[in-house]
C-alpha cells in the first residue's frame, strides 16, 4: 500500500514520463525481493518526489523575495528572460563552450596524470615515497592561490587556466586512485599470479578493475574541483566564458546576467556530475553492496 | 619412485619487533604423484606457509621445495591454488573466471570456451556461467574457485582451508564433490585444514603439524578406500582414525603413536 501512495505522489509531483517510472518500480522489486529493510527505507522516502517538491518550493521562495525587492534580487521570471537573450545572441552558448572546454580540457588532463601518477605511486613503494611528500604539500595550497604564480611563469593565455584546473582535478584524483590501488585485496593478486599471471597482466586485469570504482569517485571529486576553479580561473584576462561573463557583467551591476551565469554553471555540473555517476553504477555493477 | 612435491629442510622465519617469529623450523615431507595429503594442525604451525611455499607466493629462508625435481622459484600454472576466501575476481562472470588463467596462458577464443565450460561442468555450475560472484553463495563461490584451478589443468592443487568459511553442511557436499572431481581428473593435491574429521575423509595420508616452531608432527595414513562415501564416514575404522588424528593434534606433548587402533 505505501508502494501505491508513493508512485501517485511520484505520479503527481514529477514531471517524467511514465514510461521512466517503470524501470523504478521493477527496481523495488527486485530490492524487495533481495532486502526487506532497503526497501522499507525505500518506500519512507519517495526521494524524486521530494527533490521535484523542494525545487519548486525552492524557485517560489526566490520569486517571492524578488517580488518583495530584496536587495536588487532579480527573479526567476528575469533571469530565464534574459538567459533567453544570451542564448539567442549566441552569448550565452559561446561562453559555456569556453567553459566547458576549458574544464573538460583539465579535468581530462589532470584525470589521466592522477591515475597515472596514483597507479605508479601504488605500485612502486619507490615511487610512492617520492611522489607523497610533493603531493601532500600542493593538497593543502588551494589551486586558485596558485593561479598569481601561474599567469607570471605561463602569461595570460589559456595554458594557466587550463594548468590550474588541471591541478584541481589532479589533486583530487590522485589520493582516490593510490587508495584503490593500494587496497587491492592481496589474495586477488596472488590467485591471478598462480593463474600463471605476470606483473604485466596482474595490472591490467586486476588492479585496474579493482580500483576502478575509487578511481570513479575520484573523477566525481575532481570533477567539481575543476568546475569550483574555471570560474575564477577566467578572471585572467578571459574574452569568454561563464566566469568572465560574470565578472563582467558585475562591473554594470548586471544581476541577471550574473545569475544566468550562475545557473549555466550549476545545472553543467550537475550533468556532468549524473553523468559520471551513470559510467560508475554501469562499471562497479559487480560490486556486492552492504 | 621420485617424490611430486618435495620439501626438502624448510626453514621459514618473519622477522617481528624483538626478534624472530620462526613459522617452520626444519620441514621435511615427500609427497607423491597423485596423492592426496591433508595438513592440520594448531593455528601458528605454518600449515598456509607451506602451501604458501609449495605455490612460490613466499620464498624459504633456507631449503627448497622441489616439484618435478626442479625448484620452486615462483608461481606457476602447473601449481593451482585454492583459497580460503574463493579469491574470484568479482568483476568477473563464472565462465570468466574460469577462463582467466586460459586466457593468460594465450590460449585461444573457442579453445578457451571449450576448456572452461568443461571445468564449470565438473564442478556443476552450468545454469551459473554467466552470474557475477557477487549473486552466489559460499559453497557455488568455492567451487567456480576449484573450476577456475582446474580449467588450466595443473599437476597439483594446494587446498588452503577451501571449505573454512562455509557451513557444516555445505563443507560435506563440497568434500564429496571435491573427491568425485578428483577421482575423475587426479591431480596431486595439498589440502589444508583444520577439521580433523575432513582431514582424515579426504586424505590417504593425514599430516599433523606441531607450532612454535611450525614442524611436522606425526603422519597418519589412512587406509580406508577410495570412493569414500557416507559409508566411509561412518565407519569404524574412521572412527579410530579420526581419534588418532584428533589426539595428535590436541595432545601434542603426549608420546606419538598412542592410540594405535
Amino acid at each position: 500500500m505505501d508502494v501505491a501512495a508513493a508512485d501517485q505522489a511520484e505520479a503527481a509531483g514529477s514531471p517524467e514520463p511514465a514510461a521512466q517510472k517503470d524501470p523504478g518500480r521493477g527496481q523495488w522489486r527486485r530490492a524487495a525481493r533481495k532486502d526487506t529493510a532497503g526497501a522499507a527505507r525505500r518506500r519512507r522516502v519517495p526521494a524524486p518526489a521530494l527533490n521535484v517538491l523542494s525545487l519548486a518550493v525552492g524557485l517560489a521562495l526566490w520569486a517571492l523575495l524578488a517580488a518583495h525587492g530584496v536587495g536588487d534580487l532579480p527573479g526567476p521570471l528575469a533571469v530565464a528572460r534574459r538567459g533567453g537573450d544570451l542564448l539567442r545572441d549566441g552569448t550565452l552558448e559561446g561562453d559555456i563552450l569556453a567553459s566547458v572546454r576549458r574544464v573538460l580540457t583539465g579535468f581530462a588532463l589532470g584525470t589521466v596524470a592522477a591515475v597515472l601518477v596514483g597507479f605508479l605511486m601504488g605500485w612502486y613503494p619507490v615511487v610512492r615515497a617520492l611522489c607523497e611528500p610533493w603531493v601532500q604539500f600542493f593538497r593543502t595550497i588551494p589551486p586558485l592561490a596558485l593561479i598569481p604564480l601561474a599567469v607570471v611563469l605561463m602569461g595570460i593565455g589559456e595554458t594557466p587556466k587550463i594548468f590550474v584546473i588541471f591541478l584541481a582535478a589532479f589533486l583530487s584524483s590522485v589520493v582516490a586512485t593510490l587508495q584503490g590501488v593500494v587496497g587491492v585485496d592481496r589474495t586477488l593478486v596472488d590467485a591471478a599470479r598462480v593463474l600463471g599471471a605476470k606483473d604485466r597482466t596482474i595490472f591490467v586485469r586486476v588492479v585496474v578493475p579493482a580500483a576502478a570504482p575509487f578511481i570513479l569517485v575520484g573523477m566525481r571529486i575532481g570533477l567539481g574541483s575543476a568546475w569550483a576553479t574555471v570560474v575564477a580561473a577566467e578572471l585572467i584576462a578571459a574574452q569568454e566564458g561563464l566566469g568572465f561573463r560574470m565578472q563582467h557583467a558585475e562591473t554594470y551591476y548586471d544581476l541577471d546576467t550574473i545569475f544566468v551565469g550562475l545557473v549555466a554553471i550549476g545545472v553543467l555540473g550537475l550533468v556532468m556530475d549524473r553523468l559520471l555517476l551513470l559510467a560508475e553504477r554501469r562499471l562497479t555493477r559487480w560490486q556486492e553492496r552492504r | 619412485m621420485t617424490p611430486k612435491i618435495s620439501f626438502r629442510d624448510i626453514t621459514r622465519t618473519h622477522p617481528v619487533k624483538g626478534g624472530v617469529f620462526t613459522a617452520l623450523g626444519g620441514v621435511s615431507l615427500d609427497i607423491g604423484e597423485r596423492e592426496f595429503v591433508t595438513v592440520v594442525g594448531p593455528s601458528g604451525c605454518g600449515k598456509s606457509t607451506l602451501l604458501n611455499l609449495a605455490a612460490g607466493l613466499d620464498t624459504p629462508t633456507s631449503g627448497e621445495v622441489v616439484v618435478d625435481g626442479r625448484p620452486v622459484t615462483g608461481p606457476g600454472p602447473e601449481r593451482g591454488m585454492i583459497f580460503q576466501q574463493y579469491a574470484l575476481f568479482p568483476w568477473l562472470t563464472v565462465r570468466k573466471n574460469v577462463e582467466f588463467g586460459l586466457r593468460v596462458a594465450g590460449v585461444g577464443g573457442a579453445e578457451r570456451r571449450r576448456r572452461a565450460t568443461e571445468a564449470i561442468d565438473l564442478v556443476g555450475l552450468t545454469e551459473f556461467a554467466d552470474a557475477l560472484p557477487k549473486t552466489l553463495s559460499g559453497g557455488m563461490k568455492q567451487r567456480c574457485a576449484i573450476a577456475r584451478a582446474y580449467a588450466v589443468d595443473p599437476d597439483v592443487l594446494l587446498m588452503d582451508e577451501p571449505f573454512g568459511a562455509l557451513d557444516a553442511m555445505t563443507r560435506v557436499q563440497l568434500q564429496d564433490q571435491l573427491l568425485d572431481t578428483w577421482s575423475r581428473q587426479t591431480r596431486t593435491v595439498v589440502f589444508v585444514t583444520h577439521d580433523v574429521e575432513e582431514a582424515v575423509y579426504l586424505a590417504r595420508r593425514v599430516v599433523v603439524m606441531a607450532a612454535r616452531p611450525g614442524r611436522v608432527h606425526r603422519i597418519v595414513d589412512v587406509d580406508l578406500p577410495y570412493p569414500r562415501t557416507e559409508q566411509t564416514r561412518l565407519s569404524q575404522r574412521f572412527a579410530a582414525l579420526r581419534n588418532e588424528v584428533w589426539s595428535a593434534v590436541h595432545h601434542q606433548g603426549a608420546p606419538a603413536g598412542q592410540p594405535a587402533a
